[in-house]
């Protein structure tokens, strides 16, 4: 395999980690979106606040991480999504800023009005932003965008696009409700476990639902992918993909969600790296391959000495940061911890 | 005049045939790089000012130390979550408005950013790991994990350093017969002429501005009277990490503008309005600078440009003239520069001024009881109150000269911005510039509100609480303890009615 190869394994790997992260975090967004009204939603809203609170920003950093492995690695692909996708990417952007701003300044704020006013633009930009990305990725799988192309509705507006915008909302509701459901377990909430759960079956079915109808419009829309799906690398991760949805089935039908979310991870990375697998040897089918979009070889070999660095650094701490968050270990700083005044401590 | 074959390509491409996308591009660039900044100080340098106050609290075993560390904590993980977003902005804007710019140079110096991505995200694993790890991790621990953050920030401002200096002094490659870089060279590409001043002067900026930042928090409060031992660690911590380095800064600031002089002098020639290449060049303080070359207003100071730049009046200084009017900024922005570079040189001889008075009060009274031996001086603290938004513009104002005075370029000499923008409609940019204004006024209004809200919250607390004994904090908690378990429904009604404050 080439610098080029391995770079591009990379981000199709970083993608993966931002399919999975940045994807429960969207998902636990949704969940709070449909939570229902101020009284029936309290408790789900109060499981997404404090399961999300700790992780979400690195969550999010993965995004970062891709944009940087794009520009820098494959710098004409960089400049032709960008182009050509302009708008649906601008409106991820306006969504992924109010849905961080949203979510970071809604708990420090009291009033129940001030409190839904935030929490409605963190729910509702959580459902939008995914839309757009998975919009954008599909302009990409169908080879409607190429190296010069101006933006046009129609690289980011078509079939596959729609459907790619679809499976990754509900993909995102689908991860959200599974991991949320582990940390009801974890922060002592029996009644959230069945309610995520459920909520996770029935994304679940509506993200199979979606995949089988996808089947009818990939072939036709998106030709290059179908083709590299039905064979070879990318087949047997397609159906790895599936026996994850299956066994994710099985966990949340019998109630036993302790591997779930593994599992779950399973379904949407081995998706991901299907995707990226069926385009080889294409960035963007049939028009930029990855060898014509890689950047200057010692920028290549510089990108991956970065990286491995990088993981050597990054890795520990967060598989730390990870292992203390579902061991419980974080938690927000209550109201009285950061009260002065003495007898106050624990009634927070 | 200029042979245009000699000239470096898009030479060509004069002020007047700028595409319409490039007014609202720069203005949109501009509105959030801005906004990003008043960030950054606070991100980069509020975890070591926190660990220092955490430090203290566990070596003296000081509850009030410990109560500040937490608060700041909770300051922190507003202000970064806010970073984040504002950051990630950024980088979309890299392709929205100049793909240009990262489609023909992002494998030359995106490595700086490959370096950021990875430290941002280390500092965000740590920061959450601090930020949540209060209330249940054993405190040795908590402190020792909290360590590394300001390691990690330098870090990720090394790679964002790495890449503005290669936009203003870019080496490390060679361009091939169609104008593509090749050979790249990404050491030299790293470390360019500008990287070593740049990255010191803009560390120590943002180290001062975080202290002076927080420490006029708490001035504010000394001012209205409240000298108690809350106010006066609150004060003293971060307002001597800022003045052991407001020293330092002046010959870091002198440093880089005479860097500036050496590696990109049209750009010091627009910093102090030099029209014409020349010796014995005056210095102006301030004043406008017109299209004929002439100056109006301000303070002319005959022979000091020279002096400053190379320590003799017969220094010679390069003029704007020097390059086709196409290859310089115009008079207006010129002018911008100068201003900038004013205001913040202006700005840093004040807080030198305040840190000379603090040392001289604090060594004065050095053998008197801790409780005494801060400044008495009311003026020195409404200027120490003034010192964080001081500090802020000043930072605002480098950013404008070393941006500002690049122009045209985008990347100096090899791109202009003019070729780098984006060619969606201008139309579309005009739009998208308003929303991100209404966006950004509304989040940076709401930061503001709930930072303010959190202040007097916590003053009323501590005012019904009676003073400076705080209660046990959580690190006093038994570190494995059971869970607390989640209040149920009813019990979360009750709570939540009080917490909304309905009777």
């Amino acid at each position: 395999m080439t610098t080029g190869g391995i770079v591009a394994l990379v981000l199709l790997l970083a993608v993966a980690a931002y399919a999975c992260a940045g994807g429960t975090d969207y998902g636990a967004g949704f969940w709070d979106l449909t939570a229902g009204g101020a009284e029936r939603g309290r408790r789900p809203r109060w499981l997404i606040d404090h399961a999300m609170a700790p992780v979400w920003e690195v969550n999010n950093v993965w995004l970062i991480f891709v944009l940087v492995i794009m520009w820098t690695g494959f710098p004409v692909l960089f400049q032709t999504v960008f182009s050509s996708m302009w708008l649906p990417l601008a409106l991820a952007v306006v969504g992924l800023v109010l849905r961080g701003a949203g979510f970071a300044l809604r708990k420090p704020i009291k009033r129940v009005a001030g409190r839904r006013l935030y929490g409605a633009l963190f729910a509702v930009s959580s459902l939008l932003t995914p839309y757009f990305l998975g919009a954008a990725v599909g302009g990409i799988a169908s080879g409607r965008v190429a190296p010069g192309t101006t933006a046009s509705a129609d690289a980011w507006a078509n079939p596959t696009s729609f459907f790619f915008g679809l499976l990754t909302v509900t993909g995102t509701a689908f991860l959200g409700a599974v991991f949320l459901s582990r940390d009801a377990e974890r922060w002592n909430a029996p009644d959230l476990v069945g309610y995520f759960r459920r909520r996770a079956l029935g994304a679940l079915a509506a993200a199979a639902l979606l995949g089988v109808a996808a089947l009818f419009v990939v072939p036709t829309d998106a030709p290059h992918l179908w083709n590299g799906l039905t064979r070879g690398a990318g087949l047997a991760l397609a159906l790895v993909a599936v026996a994850c949805t299956v066994a994710t089935a099985v966990m949340l039908l019998r109630g036993r969600t302790r591997w779930s979310r593994w599992s779950a991870a399973g379904i949407v990375a081995a998706s991901v790296v299907a995707w990226g697998v069926a385009q080889r040897p294409y960035l963007i089918p049939t028009s930029l391959t990855i060898e014509q979009a890689a950047g200057a070889p010692s920028t290549m070999v510089w990108l991956l000495v970065v990286t491995a660095v990088a993981l050597v650094l990054v890795g520990p701490a967060l598989v730390l940061l990870y292992w203390l968050d579902t061991h419980a270990e974080l938690e927000s700083l209550s109201e009285s911890d950061l009260r002065g005044g003495s007898g106050t401590a624990g009634s927070g | 005049m200029h042979d245009p074959l000699s000239l470096p390509p898009g030479a060509h491409l004069l002020v007047a045939d700028a595409p319409a996308q490039l007014l609202p591009a720069r203005e949109l660039m501009a509105f959030t790089l801005a906004s990003h900044i008043i960030l950054v100080p606070l991100g980069v340098a509020l975890p070591l000012i926190t660990l220092i106050m955490h430090y203290r609290g566990l070596r003296r075993s000081d509850p009030t130390a410990l109560l500040l560390a937490r608060r700041w904590s909770a300051v922190m993980a507003l202000q970064f979550a806010v970073g984040v977003v504002t950051g990630t902005v950024l980088s979309f804007e890299f392709g929205l408005l100049w793909p240009g710019l990262m489609g023909r140079w992002g494998d030359v110096f995106g490595i700086g950013f490959g370096v950021e991505a990875w430290a941002f995200f280390l500092e965000a694993v740590l920061i959450a790991v601090y930020l949540y790890g209060w209330r249940r991790l054993p405190a040795r621990t908590h402190f020792l994990l909290g360590l590394p953050l300001p390691a990690a920030a330098l870090l990720g401002t090394f790679g964002i350093l790495a890449a503005n200096s290669w936009m203003n002094t870019p080496q490390g490659f060679r361009l091939d017969s169609t104008g593509n870089p090749v050979d790249v060279d990404v050491w030299k590409a790293v470390f360019t002429p500008m990287f070593g001043p740049q990255f010191w002067h803009f560390v120590v900026a943002m180290f001062m501005t975080a202290g002076f930042v927080v420490a006029g928090v708490y001035a504010v409060g000394i001012l209205k009277g409240r000298r108690d031992h809350y106010h006066r660690i609150g004060f003293a911590v971060p307002f001597t990490v800022a003045a052991i380095l407001t020293p330092v800064q002046f010959v870091l600031g002198d440093f880089i503008a005479r860097s500036v002089f050496h590696q990109q002098p049209i750009k010091f020639a627009a910093m102090e309005l030099v029209w014409e290449t020349d010796t014995h060049v005056p210095e102006y303080i301030f004043g406008r600078l017109h299209p004929d070359g002439t100056v109006t207003g301000g303070i002319r100071i005959p022979q000091l440009d020279s002096v400053l730049a190379g320590f003799r009046p017969d220094t010679q200084v390069t003029g704007l003239t020097s390059v086709p009017a196409s290859d310089r900024p115009d008079p207006t922005e010129a002018t911008i520069v100068h201003w900038a570079f004013d205001i913040m040189v202006v700005i840093g001889s004040l807080l030198g001024l305040l840190v000379l008075c603090y040392a001289w009060a604090v060594w004065r009274r050095r053998k008197r009881p801790a409780a005494e031996r801060l400044p008495g001086s009311r003026w020195f603290y409404r200027g120490a109150a003034c010192a964080g938004a001081a500090s802020v513009v000043a930072v605002e104002c480098g950013w404008i000269a070393t941006e500002v005075g690049r122009q045209p370029w985008i990347v100096y000499q090899n791109m202009r911005v003019a070729e780098a923008v984006t060619s969606t409609r201008p139309a579309t940019l005009w739009t998208m510039f308003g929303v991100v204004i209404v966006v950004y006024a509304f989040i940076f209004g709401s930061l503001l509100a709930v930072l303010l809200k959190l202040r007097t919250r916590w003053r009323l607390e501590d005012a019904a609480a009676g003073a400076a004994s705080p209660a046990e904090g959580p690190e006093t908690e038994t570190p494995y303890g059971p869970r607390a378990a989640v209040p149920g429904p009813a019990a979360r009604t009750g709570a939540r009615a009080g917490e909304d404050g309905t009777p």
